[in-house]
């Protein structure tokens, strides 16, 4: 695979990137930092040292004007690619996002406008080529309005009908949309947080995720119990959501 | 629970500002890598874990300190590397293994871990990021190699690896009647291989006493080994603590029986999977619940060869006397003392005992470190929990040296954990 990979210098996306490049899968990676990417790219390269050494573009979510030149300089040292992957995002706790009108308002665009325009342009370039891959980290924050994750949840509920509509429209022109949906995973970005059961690690959630691109699924659900999880939660009544608290 | 909490994030240098300790993966078996009563946050290094550079010519690896042995042994061995020191898990940090000077098998041959460390990135006292190696601040180099993170937050570390023939293990065990024995059969194996151990039944008693089995290992050449790679199984899991009560003289006596006599009485040769080899213990996620609610602690002490003939039997009659009722005891001869400042090792005979937490498991760690002191031994900082301060000076002339380093780089004493605190009261 050619792989562009916006997201791949932390947690499940650090995971993922490496899983991809230890089986000799070709990455770009794609980020804001430049000095954050070129670590990520020596790991991967001192690791697993490919024919050519993995490069990186600036990209940032935050300013959607950098996603188009990113994605063709992504595809020119690629030449050419057929997979997309998005792990980026923000995130905060309910508790923090309701004092913080600011960052509320940077989540918001940024998870759920932001990477969407991203996928518009990536869906583009995809589609142009014959097809491919887009796989895009969602979350199962997004299920059900709940208490903890509302505006979070509410950002990646966007996003996650967006790329079901996607998956409806394209699949049948090549293009494969898979919708990552993680639980809780140990990351940086959990660190911290009150622990649930049923806790993943990023590599377990790499090598699952890498599975679900490679046979096409439209959604997984990581780790896997929580697919289970999400179909009580979906099925609870509203009278029942209201008073507990998750 | 130790109150207090770890901050973990990708990027070390981050939250190693302001924090007075940085732990790995939180595998000491005693206080090291926690923080000291007061202290709020402690930094974690296990999501800094980037390889920086590696170069196959040299075998000279670089990474942050949170890249771990686990992932050094998926990466680098089937590239024809490893450590060229490891200790008895995988689950360990390159930090970690830095700030405890770890030693394994091959001591007798290849010296500490702290020998094969090229330089280390260390964020000092003043919180300033200082690189130093054996020629560069050499002071707090030395220091720093079994220092037990008490010189300053290790940043990143540059080590050789060795390159070994092919993945796999060819290891000879043979059934030892005695510690006498036991002792004898490790200095021949010394002159021979280059990785040996023993293990023993440390409540057999008498004419058995120290009865075991000894280990002695090479990499296997290519001819002699298979042509896969070792696979790499998930452990065991470990779901829940187990209840305390089975670890009693009685259950541990049968099962160290059991252990050493299924062993035929002939030497057996094999080659064998190098997790079995050097990790036996990490095929069981979270073996340490095994010992129950209320866990366990280890001593491991070193006695000197130019000590007392007999100070190991005389030592394992103690531990049997005093009813330390131990699943694991391991015996291994040490090699010549490194260069790290506090590291553990010396020549002599080294051995670790896990003992069950009871309430009477801190006076019988007294009466074992007294006698370490008599025979002018000293024990492992990554394995304690109970030493009195009082009998670590005693143990250890070098401490006054050591803290004079720790002084210089750290002046106002910012750097610190339970450990240290305990032990040195700073």
């Amino acid at each position: 695979m050619k792989v562009v990979f916006l997201g791949a210098t932390k947690g499940m996306g650090r995971a993922l990137a490496r899983k991809m490049a230890e089986r000799g899968d070709r990455l770009c990676l794609l980020g804001r930092d430049a000095d954050d990417l070129r670590k990520s790219a020596l790991d991967l390269d001192a690791r697993w040292p490919p024919p050519v050494s993995t490069k990186y573009v600036i990209c940032d979510l935050e300013q959607p004007e950098t996603f188009s030149r990113a994605l063709d300089e992504g595809a020119r040292q690629l030449g050419g690619f057929d997979t997309v992957v998005v792990t980026a995002g923000l995130f905060a706790t309910q508790d923090r996002l309701e004092q913080d009108f600011e960052f509320t308002r940077r989540l918001l665009v940024v998870d759920f406008a932001h990477t969407v325009l991203f996928c518009e342009l990536a869906r583009a370039r995809l589609l142009a080529s014959g097809g491919g891959t887009l796989c895009v980290f969602s979350s199962v924050a997004g299920e059900r309005g709940r208490k903890p994750v509302i505006l979070y949840g509410a950002a990646k509920a966007g996003l996650t009908r967006y790329l079901e509509g996607l998956d409806h429209k394209f699949r049948s022109r090549g293009l494969r949309v898979v919708c990552v949906k993680p639980g809780f995973v140990r990351t940086s970005m959990t660190h911290g947080l009150p622990e649930p059961p049923f806790a993943g690690e990023p590599e377990a959630v790499a090598t699952s995720v890498l599975t679900a691109i490679d046979r096409g699924r439209p959604v997984v659900y990581v780790p896997k119990a929580w697919a289970l999880v999400m179909v009580v939660v979906r099925w609870l009544p509203r009278f029942i959501m209201r008073r507990v608290g998750f | 629970m130790v109150p207090g909490c770890e901050e973990r994030s990708e990027c070390l240098e981050h939250i190693t500002f302001g924090v007075p300790l940085t732990r790995g993966l939180g595998r000491a078996y005693g206080d090291a890598a926690l923080p000291s009563p007061g202290d709020h946050a402690i930094a974690g290094s296990v999501l800094a874990d980037r390889v920086i550079s590696f170069n196959p010519e040299s075998g000279v690896l670089a990474a942050e300190a949170g890249f771990s042995l686990d992932q050094l042994y998926r990466t680098f061995l089937p590239r024809g590397f490893f450590t060229p020191v490891s200790p008895g898990t995988r689950f360990v940090t390159l930090g970690g293994m830095v700030a405890a000077d770890v030693h394994g098998k091959n001591h007798h041959v290849e010296g500490c871990f702290g020998r094969h460390v090229v330089s280390l990135k260390i964020r000092v006292g003043d919180r300033s990021i200082v690189t130093c190696s054996p020629t560069q601040h050499s002071d707090l180099f030395q220091a720093t190699s079994g220092g037990m993170g008490l010189t300053g937050h290790i940043l990143e570390v540059a080590v050789r690896l060795t390159r070994v023939p092919s993945p796999w293990i060819l290891q000879e065990t043979e059934r030892v009647a005695n510690i006498d024995a036991f002792i004898d059969g490790l200095t021949a194996a010394a002159a021979k291989w280059p990785m040996t151990l023993g293990w023993i039944d440390c409540l057999s008693q008498g004419r058995d006493m120290g009865r075991g089995i000894l280990y002695r290992g090479r990499w296997a050449e290519p001819d002699e080994a298979p042509k896969a790679f070792p696979a790499i199984h998930a452990p065991l899991p470990v779901p829940f603590t187990m209840p305390s009560w089975p670890l009693r003289p009685v259950t541990v006596r049968a099962f160290n029986a059991v252990l050493y006599r299924q062993h035929p009485r002939r030497v057996q040769r094999k080659v064998v999977h190098p997790n079995a080899f050097f990790y036996p213990l990490d095929s069981f996620g979270e073996w340490y619940r095994l010992y129950g609610r209320r866990g366990f602690t280890q001593h491991q002490c070193v006695l000197p060869k130019s000590g007392q003939r007999g100070a190991a039997r005389r030592f394992l009659e103690l531990v049997t006397r005093s009813g330390g009722a131990s699943f694991l005891c391991v015996i291994k001869d040490c090699g010549a003392e490194g260069d790290g400042i506090l590291s553990f090792p010396k020549p002599g005979i080294s051995i670790a005992l896990d003992i069950p937490m009871r309430a009477q498991t801190p006076a019988l760690i007294d009466r074992l470190n007294q006698f370490v002191i008599a025979e002018g031994g000293r024990v492992y900082l990554a394995k304690d929990a109970l030493t009195r301060p009082e009998h670590f000076r005693a143990m250890e002339p070098r401490l006054e040296r050591f803290l004079n380093i720790r002084r210089k780089w750290d002046p106002d004493g910012r750097i610190r954990s339970a450990q240290s605190v305990r032990l040195f009261g700073w």
